[in-house]
């Protein structure tokens, strides 16, 4: 260890701490009863351990609605991360690799439409679902999130730097038609770009707040950013019997952490190698 | 295996390059896009548009409204006051979110060890923690009742000052925000940095440059176009505000007021007071803003060429 690296390491450390607060308190608060959340005593530290406990009440409150909302988070991550990936990945593909006419215009269009802001569109998404009676349904939360720009331009650059023409041209030769050679030789070259694409897709669908706020009225298809929002706003305009449901939002929102850090520390040597294409070109 | 068939004869490449250029199974590959890309971003944008030029009355109906719903929009002190707010936010947001990514990157790129590798993922982790709570947990550390904050300042005998007051919840969103998005940005500078060949290190250093030079002469330049690219994104995001001062909003005893952001104000335009058509405008010129700005921007950094040249 060098001596010039100290002042870098202890600056790592204090952005460690940092970044790492909110997610101890976390941890330390899911242990905790609702006394002991409310005691005063020490914030960041442990005060009795009631973790089961507030795991048992948060999965059979209310008729257990946070596992149905868990289910609805898995369900709208997956159909609208998977989704807009198979329609990201074969456009990319298709705006790399084929040349025919029109494509710049239209690749034009799609890069214009980054800069078009999303939430944006909500509203007038809102009023023409509900022009074909979709909204309040899990479509109305699922079909919106198939689209992705960025994701297009993402993969267009990945897929023009790692599928060589000639290898393209040769399955060609071989006889092999257009899906076989997509399938069989440009994907497994993709890859990690594929994985990039899949893990940012999921994680907004997962993330997504405005959108499913916006088109959701029941409260039985809410995924769960929208359902501890809605715990909260029952919190706090409710002293008496918020004091549990503090614990229930706290205890919850560490359940709905778990699957994306777990799916990130997996799958980390993927998308770092993935995202490092779509910011150099 | 490539390399073998990389030597394929030269006369077939040269024939199937003059096929392709005519093959129109391209359209194929990216129909499913269209199709999305036709019904979830074009015709909701065209819809607003229409939307926005008409307007509702209780005892006249529907009438066509022309370009009066955007002279209100834009005289309305709401939501000039919104607007106002959001971009007063980016101009301090995303400096501060960029100084933090770039400086945690450059250490990162320099310093190896199982330190750096466990900071990448703690840094980038929030990432990874969905908005809504991002904001909760911050909103949970500031309050008087569950908050470390209060309990230290107590410790100290000072009076702690409560981040989400009316004064002070521009500083409190500031914090959420730059804890939520800095990882994300710090990883894509860090791809970049790593992506770089480490020869032109080597190079400068003979010709006697200093780690600092090295970091802000050669690396910074490097990653520029990652730079812009991050800067376009975080305007659009900031630009947009919507979900952290309305999660906040409950705890936050009367600062997130109905008008706080543009978009939080066009959502209860349109969900509590049911005036869509205004909605639609407010909504179409916050759209306008977003463009003009990114557009102002991308013409200021074009040299850099990212993306969209």
């Amino acid at each position: 260890m060098r001596p010039r690296h100290v002042g870098a390491k202890l600056l790592l450390l204090a952005l460690c701490c940092y970044f790492l607060v909110p997610v101890w308190w976390l941890l330390v608060a899911s242990t905790k009863n609702a006394e002991g959340l409310f005691s005063g005593s020490g914030a960041l530290w442990f005060n009795g351990f009631h973790l089961f406990e507030n795991l048992g009440d948060l999965f059979t409150f209310n008729n257990g609605e946070f596992v149905r909302w868990l289910g609805n988070s898995v369900l709208y991550a997956f159909a609208g991360g998977v989704g807009c990936t198979v329609i990201s990945v074969l456009a990319g593909y298709g705006f790399a690799k084929f040349t025919f006419r029109g494509r710049n215009a239209v690749f034009a269009l799609v890069l214009g439409s980054v800069m078009v802001p999303l939430t944006a569109l909500v509203i007038p998404t809102f009023v023409l679902m509900s022009n074909v009676g979709l909204t309040d349904t899990i479509w109305a939360v699922i079909l919106p999130s198939l689209l992705s720009p960025f994701a297009v331009y993402l993969m267009r650059v990945y897929a023009a730097a790692s599928v060589p023409d000639e290898l393209l041209d040769a399955a060609r030769i071989d006889g092999a038609g257009e899906l076989r050679t997509f399938v069989r030789v440009a994907l497994p070259l993709m890859r990690p770009g594929v994985i990039t694409v899949l893990l940012l897709s999921v994680v907004s669908t997962w993330n997504n707040f405005f959108l499913p706020l916006t088109m959701l009225s029941s409260s039985k298809l809410f995924p769960l950013p929208v359902g501890i929002g809605l715990w909260t706003q029952l919190a706090s305009s409710n002293n008496a019997g918020g004091q549990s449901l503090w614990n229930l939002i706290i205890v919850g929102s560490l359940v709905s952490i778990v699957p994306l850090v777990v799916a990130f520390l997996t799958l980390q040597k993927y998308w770092q190698g993935g995202l490092a294409v779509g910011s150099l070109k | 295996m490539i390399d073998t068939l990389r030597e394929a004869p030269s006369a077939t490449t040269v024939r199937t390059r003059r096929r392709r250029a005519t093959r129109p199974t391209g359209w194929l590959f990216i129909l499913p896009f269209l199709i999305v890309f036709a019904a979830f971003l074009l015709a909701p944008l065209i819809y607003a548009g229409y939307l926005s030029l008409w307007t509702k009355g209780l005892a006249t109906g529907t009438t066509f409204a022309g370009f009066d719903n955007y002279t209100r929009a834009f005289g309305d002190p709401s939501f000039r006051k919104g607007l106002w707010f959001v971009l007063k936010f980016s101009l301090v947001v995303i400096p501060l979110q960029i100084v933090v990514a770039l400086v945690a990157a450059l250490v990162l790129d320099e310093v190896t060890g199982r330190l750096a590798r466990f900071s990448r993922l703690v840094i980038f982790l929030p990432y990874a923690v969905p908005v809504v709570l991002g904001a909760l947990m911050w909103g949970f550390l500031y309050s008087a009742s569950f908050g470390p904050v209060e309990q230290i300042a107590t410790a100290f005998d000072v009076r702690a000052p409560f981040l989400l007051s009316q004064g002070n919840i521009f500083y409190g969103l500031l914090n959420v925000v730059t804890w939520q998005w800095s990882g994300y940005y710090m990883i894509i500078i860090y791809a970049a940095l790593r992506s770089i060949d480490s020869s032109i290190y080597e190079a400068a250093r003979i010709d006697g440059a200093s780690g600092r030079q090295i970091a802000f002469r050669i690396k910074v330049p490097m990653v520029s176009s990652a730079l812009v690219l991050i800067l376009i994104f975080s305007l659009i995001g900031t630009l947009q505000f919507f979900t952290e001062p309305q999660i906040l909003g409950p705890i936050a005893n009367g600062s997130v007021t109905p008008d706080f952001t543009p978009n939080i104000y066009a959502f209860n335009l349109a969900f509590r007071y049911a005036q869509f058509n205004y909605a639609s405008a407010i909504s179409f010129s916050l759209g306008f803003v977003v463009f003009l700005a990114v557009a102002i921007f991308m013409v200021a950094t074009r040299k850099r060429g990212s993306i969209f040249t």
